[in-house]
């Protein structure tokens, strides 16, 4: 499949004006987008109905892997709010996390409070980035490495039959990590 | 000759929102996410806007008005009016919103909800002229 196939997003805000402007910043982008309102819907939508998840995919985990998983539901990448009623975006980090079926699918959170414990939390869980909103479009633009990984990924997991190692290889240029400066060394 | 006139009111308009802080450079966001596929997108987002401040507006004054006041929910709808207003630029209405919310954490609603009521009615007001004359500009032939 040589073409370009069109990434597709899931966006989850409870807030409409950030849906349209999520939505709209995604789609500008290029990107095949989903929004919802809500964790729950998200996981519904993803097809995770909560509890019973691993244990029924279980008879049938060789095939989706096997298969490509993500033509499943075709999700490449979640970006959802954080501060949501019920469900928070957290809570739907974790879940997606747990699952087997879609741990791998990058998760970034949104969120319009700059609380570093929070936001260090969420990445630390394995979120990707954290943006602060109001979301633009530079924002989005860092989407797109984290999107190409998988990609790669699913590359390697078709020719090894590996799980995927560790994630931590690929790191956007924001984190701030001390970063060794090369001139030094002469 | 009239559409010339139209435009250099329209850029007057925005300059002078912008100048005197009703807008910031989020609003230039969603004029860039506006184009041909999309023409009408500044407008749709912002009469979203009116319509999510309206609903909460009601909500807040209840919660006001409510005895014991629930500080909780209070602040849950400020924090939705402060978020929506950030996401389309409108500086002023979120800075009153930040304001207010500070009222509402110390749990003094002595603070007037009316200032944040006031800047919004203001922005709604300067907007829906501002978007009419670009209307109005993109219209004359």
């Amino acid at each position: 499949m040589a073409t370009q196939t069109q990434f597709h997003v899931l966006a989850v805000d409870d807030s409409l004006i950030d849906r349209k402007l999520i939505e709209r910043l995604l789609k500008t982008s290029s990107y095949q987008v989903t929004a919802v309102d809500s964790g729950s819907k998200a996981l519904e939508f993803l097809g995770l109905n909560g509890e019973n998840e691993d244990e029924e995919m279980n008879s049938s985990v060789e095939s989706v892997s096997a298969a490509d998983e993500d033509h499943q539901v075709g999700v490449n990448l979640i970006i959802t709010d954080y501060c949501m009623p019920g469900m928070t975006g957290y809570d739907l980090l974790r879940k997606i996390k747990q699952s087997s079926s879609f741990k791998d699918i990058p998760v970034v959170i949104m969120s319009s409070e700059n609380i570093p414990s929070r936001i260090n939390r969420c990445l630390e869980d394995g979120a990707e980035e954290f943006f602060l909103k109001p979301v633009k479009l530079s924002d989005v633009n860092k989407l797109r490495p984290h999107l190409m990984k998988g990609i790669t990924t699913k590359n390697e997991m078709q020719s090894n039959t590996n799980k995927r190692k560790g994630s931590e290889e690929i790191q956007s240029p924001d984190r701030t990590r001390p970063r060794y400066n090369e001139l030094e060394v002469v | 000759m009239d559409r010339n006139r139209l435009r250099n009111q329209v850029a007057s308009m925005r300059r002078s929102l912008f100048d005197q802080g009703y807008l910031d450079d989020q609003f230039i966001q969603l004029e860039e996410l506006q184009d041909d596929t999309n023409p009408n997108f500044v407008e749709e987002i912002v009469t979203l806007f009116y319509n999510d401040s309206a609903r909460l507006i009601q909500n807040i004054e209840q919660a006001l008005n409510s005895s014991p006041i629930d500080f909780c929910k209070l602040d849950d709808y400020m924090h939705q009016f402060k978020g929506s207003s950030s996401s389309i630029g409108a500086k002023k209405v979120t800075n009153e919103c930040t304001a207010f919310r500070e009222y509402c954490n110390a749990e003094n609603a002595e603070g007037s909800f009316q200032q944040v009521k006031q800047e919004y009615a203001i922005l709604k007001r300067k907007l829906e002229v501002y978007l009419q004359t670009v209307r109005q500009a993109s219209q004359t032939a």
